[in-house]
């Protein structure tokens, strides 16, 4: 009987609860499902057919796109280019950003001004970016007559044109705009140490670099990682800035893998081997998001994102 | 205290008195270091807007001039009321649009899903949530080419909410990672007491729950306008025709059009980032805490 009435109390709040489940979670869900997850699942079944994006579904041909697409010297060149990218950052881009970081840490006058200046770029549209540089390094323009008044004529090359220096002129360019968001990841990874550990090493007598080295970065091993991750996916699909300075010229030479995507569903519309590039993009990431895993990435992004919050 | 111990300590003093001699000589070098890449991050900026005040001839005859000899207002004229303005501004209604669509969608979704996700536990909330986590972990771009082809079916190609939706679901994982734990973080006591009161779920969500979240939902918003705002790829393959493009596309079809005039192209460029700029003076602080996390407690 009470069992019998609690139940028939329970029943209405038990629907009510999923009943607001549901109606908070679907929208949300069917949006990212249509638009986000579906695609992807749409690019691996295309990726096995000859298509060309109008006509029905037929062509199957396995996973020929694939075996075309490391057959191709083009796109072996457009990997090559986005690990040559990933590898630069991670060498050059990520330890200049944590030097700024350090750097900005500390309190002095000036010190918000830095920070604003550093970060701006981060806001301004890639694309936009592009042009500007490209008008500055275009030959006898303001880098070219820069370097010679100085009297470093010598330097002076095709930034953009030269099929041997394009990627690095393309990732100094990636890095002036993006190194400003990781140095702001990182000073906020070391403003989480707390200042007593520092001091104690210090105390010990670890010299200054031996506390950083010991001490600063192994505490701050969740923000890097973060920031490392965040920068492999960034490089991996590197498209805009490419796009629109160099369309992955001179001779395919810049190209990258987001290039070659697009080049193939839009200039040559072949769509099925387009998703095939599109599905070793998403490989490559999800390679790195697995490895990351090891290093619980997850609680990672989220300490990083929402840690003060909690 | 061991005579070991005494003797590191005492070094370890000799050093920081020693440090404080190269103190000035380290805060020297760092100051160098830090004009020197702000220098970097200014050269284009100050470049692209100064140039624009130039003329073709001034900038071919002394590209590394840094005043415009003399000053020409005609390149800014003509696309903020003269000649290029109809392109211009018809581009930036078309990205506003689009941000506003895509903000109001992810946000208003994202916020429903997180209110789930931080406050009523039911079998296969973690599962559902990490189906959103893992948006954050693959490049959006494998999803394009199957994008336009779904977009076309559902009739909405060259319609500038074919853009604004898709924008929208990218933006979701991000928003609804950032909402939770704010959510979360919101005393069980006043749902408790909102709901003795009489409010449903609903009701505590709408009227409680989002004016406490007012500065979490600001970071949010702020971070999803910023990706939106400086989208390109996604507008390049669904956008069809001049007078849908948002500004990053009129920039490189405007730098295109005119390849030679650069003096023109660099005053539409200043002008398309001036929103930009705007916008992070006033919101620089949501960006930041939301990336970081420092302050999104409000």
């Amino acid at each position: 009987m009470t069992a019998g009435r609690a139940n028939s109390r329970m029943g209405p709040r038990i629907t009510a609860k999923w009943a607001t489940i549901i109606l908070f979670v679907l929208p949300a869900l069917l949006l990212y499902v249509v638009f986000v997850l579906f695609p992807i699942v749409q690019a691996a079944l295309y990726s096995l057919f000859k298509w060309n994006g109008l006509e029905p579904l037929t062509n199957f041909i396995g996973l020929q796109n694939y075996i075309t697409a490391f057959a191709n010297a083009t796109f072996r060149t457009a990997v090559s280019n986005n690990v040559l990218i990933i590898v630069l950052s991670l060498v050059i881009q990520i330890p200049f950003s944590l030097a700024l970081a350090v750097l900005l840490n500390r309190r002095f006058p000036g010190r918000a001004v830095f920070r604003l200046l550093f970060f701006l770029p981060y806001v301004l549209s890639e694309a936009i970016t592009g042009i500007v540089f490209s008008r500055m390094l275009q030959p006898g323009a303001l880098v070219d007559s820069t370097l010679v008044q100085v009297g470093l004529g010598g330097l002076v090359q095709d930034w953009l044109g030269d099929s041997t220096i394009v990627m690095v002129t393309l990732f100094v360019i990636v890095s002036w705009k993006y190194f400003g968001f990781h140095m702001i990841l990182l000073m906020a990874g070391l403003q989480g140490i707390p200042h007593e550990i520092t001091e104690a090493a210090l105390i010990d007598g670890a010299g200054p670099w031996q506390a950083f080295r010991r001490v600063t970065l192994p505490l701050l091993g969740p923000t890097l990682r973060v920031s490392v991750f965040l920068s492999m996916i960034g490089a991996l699909q590197l498209f805009d800035m490419v796009w629109v300075m160099t369309g992955g010229g001179p001779l395919n030479a810049s190209n990258t893998m987001a290039i070659a995507m697009f080049k193939a569903g839009f200039r040559s519309t072949q769509m099925g081997y387009g998703s095939a590039l599109a599905v070793i993009i998403f490989l490559f990431g999800l390679v790195l998001a697995l490895a990351y895993q090891r290093f619980v990435l997850r609680r990672d992004i989220e300490g990083a994102i929402t840690a003060y919050n909690a | 205290m061991n005579p070991p111990d005494v003797r590191s300590a005492a070094r370890s003093v000799a050093r920081r008195r020693e440090s404080v001699g190269r103190f000035d000589l380290v805060t020297v070098a760092g100051y160098v270091i830090l004009v020197v890449v702000a220098g970097a991050i200014l050269v284009p900026i100050v470049y692209a807007i100064l140039g624009g005040f130039k003329t073709n001839g001034q900038l071919a005859a002394n590209p590394a001039a840094i005043l415009p000899d003399p000053w020409v207002f005609e390149n800014y004229t003509d696309v903020i009321f003269g000649a290029n303005a109809a392109v211009f501004w018809q581009e930036a209604f078309n990205s506003v649009v689009i941000a506003v669509v895509a903000v109001t969608v992810t946000v208003g979704l994202a916020s429903l899903a997180a209110f789930v996700f931080a406050r009523i536990a039911f079998r296969g909330r973690e599962a559902i949530y990490t189906l959103f986590v893992f948006g954050l972990l693959f490049p959006s771009a494998v999803a394009i080419l199957p994008l336009y082809i779904l977009v076309r079916q559902l009739g909405l190609s060259g319609n500038l909410l074919g853009v604004a939706l898709p924008q929208a679901a990218f933006a979701l994982p991000l928003t609804i990672i950032i909402l939770r734990p704010f959510f979360r973080s919101i005393p069980a006591e006043l749902e408790d007491a909102a709901r003795m009161d009489g409010c449903g779920s609903f009701g505590f969500f709408w009227r409680v729950l989002l004016p406490l979240a007012r500065p979490a939902l600001a970071t949010v918003s702020v971070l999803a306008i910023v990706t939106t705002w400086n989208a390109f790829l996604l507008p390049l393959i669904l956008l069809n025709g001049a007078d849908q493009w948002t500004l990053p596309l009129g920039v490189m079809n405007f730098s295109t059009q005119y390849s030679s005039d650069n003096a023109r192209v660099l005053a539409f460029t200043v002008v398309a980032i001036i929103p930009a700029i705007l916008f992070y003076a006033v919101a620089e602080r949501h960006i930041v805490s939301g990336l970081t996390g420092g302050s999104v407690k409000g």
